[in-house]
């Protein structure tokens, strides 16, 4: 089966690099499947879960949105934060959605309130997301 | 001659000065090992980012971003400025502004700078140059966030059309004994060398090319700042790590030298003093 050469990074560190047969991404209007030989795509991506498959491996991961750039023979993929569900704790991420409400909760003015919400979907997603893993 | 004691105050002095920079050496030796690290962890997104942009410029977009629209006539250049906050790094700093002031002079435009780091606002500041924003005190383990203001400064003025350029200037790591500065151009995107896909070919966008080439190209750019910070703190803390150990060498050596000077003068304080003894006792005599 033909591959396609996959690199997932955030401005901190390098999350995946190497081949794949089959990439989900969370795109800001779907889900999107992308296999080797696609035509050239740039999406956004929004809060979701990443599916890499690789022969037999299927590696997850949680990205928190990005921008993915699709050439035929290369995908590049920019998040803006990445983890693993091994690299995450229940407890902490359900510590991150309480925080996220006790913001949402304190702030005043409409920018600040958009922002605040945008932050506790994330939160509340990864949490949902996480939960969901742990319990396969 | 000085006294003995007075060598010997000096020798203490010394030494204490070489037991505070053997520390800060040490010091900066571990922040410099987490700060490369952090700079090789960063460099895919970096490297990713590039070629995104490499290919876009390759593509034939309908709709042409004013980042890609390279203007006729370069009136205010904006140029963001990376120093450290702190000094006792050697030349690091003195050869970033110096790198700065030849820009300036061979630009015949009006330069503005907007400023990340204590060093170079000051330098900046003094010789008169207009800093139109600052970002100060900067942790050694950078976030994106600590950056999104110059950043964001600067996309704005050029898009205003109050910057024409916007360049970049910081100090690239090379490996520990050597740091380069550097100036890039931000903005309008540089023309790149090489076609990797050539043709005449366009993305497809989601959910359009207008929101996607705006976001994504905000994002290059921040993270291009982003990426010199992180540069900039691993030459920082290098640089910090070699000023400090040849201080420490400097200090030893002179400690040497000074212990030499002590004996000396001891030996010749208790020659004189048996001299007296005996010229007093033969006087006697």
């Amino acid at each position: 089966m033909s591959t396609v050469k996959v690199l997932v990074a955030t401005a901190e560190r390098e999350v995946y690099r190497g081949e794949a047969e089959k990439l989900v991404a969370p795109g800001a209007a779907g889900e999107l499947g992308i296999l080797p030989r696609h035509a050239p795509l740039l999406s956004e991506l929004t809060a979701g879960e990443l599916r890499i498959t690789h022969g037999e491996n299927v590696d997850e991961v949680f990205i928190s949105g990005g921008y993915m750039e699709v050439q035929p023979d290369v995908i590049t993929i920019l998040a803006d934060t990445a983890e693993r569900a091994t690299d995450m704790d229940e407890a902490a991420a359900l510590a991150a959605q309480r925080k996220a409400e006790e913001e949402l909760a304190s702030r005043k003015d409409d920018v600040d309130l958009a922002l605040a919400e945008a932050e506790l979907a994330i939160m509340a997603q990864r949490l949902a997301w996480l939960q969901k893993k742990k319990k396969h | 001659m000085a006294s003995a004691k007075e060598i010997r105050g000096q020798i203490k002095a010394i030494q204490n000065t070489a037991k505070i920079t053997k520390a800060m050496e040490m010091v900066a030796a571990s922040k410099m090992r987490k700060a490369q690290q952090r700079v090789l962890d960063a460099r895919a997104y970096a490297e990713g980012i590039a070629r995104v942009i490499a290919n876009l410029m390759q593509a034939h977009p309908e709709y042409k971003h004013p980042f890609f629209t390279h203007r006729e006539e370069a009136k205010r250049i904006g140029i963001i400025l990376i120093t450290t906050d702190k000094g006792l790094c050697g030349g690091l700093n003195t050869n970033a502004l110096r790198l700065s002031v030849q820009t300036m002079k061979n630009r015949k435009s009006e330069v503005e700078v907007i400023n990340i780091g204590r060093r170079g606002g000051a330098f900046m500041r003094r010789v008169g140059v207009n800093v139109s924003g600052s970002v100060e005190g900067v942790s050694d383990s950078p976030e994106l966030a600590d950056i999104l203001g110059a950043a964001d400064l600067a996309i704005e003025q050029y898009m205003s059309g109050h910057f024409d350029e916007v360049h970049l200037l910081y100090s690239e790591f090379v490996n520990t004994m050597t740091q380069t500065p550097k100036v890039t151009q931000l903005l309008p995107c540089p023309p790149t060398d090489e076609p990797s896909h050539p043709g005449y070919w366009d993305y497809l966008y989601e959910p359009d090319s207008h929101t996607v080439l705006d976001g994504l190209l905000k994002r290059s750019v921040e993270a291009l700042v982003y990426h010199a910070l992180l540069e900039n703190k691993a030459c920082e803390q290098s640089a910090r790590m070699v000023a400090m150990k040849s201080a420490t060498d400097n200090a030893t050596d002179i400690v040497k030298d000074l212990q030499i000077t002590y004996n000396k003068a001891r030996q010749a304080a208790i020659t004189q003093e048996l001299a007296e003894i005996v010229a007093g006792s033969a006087a006697a005599q």
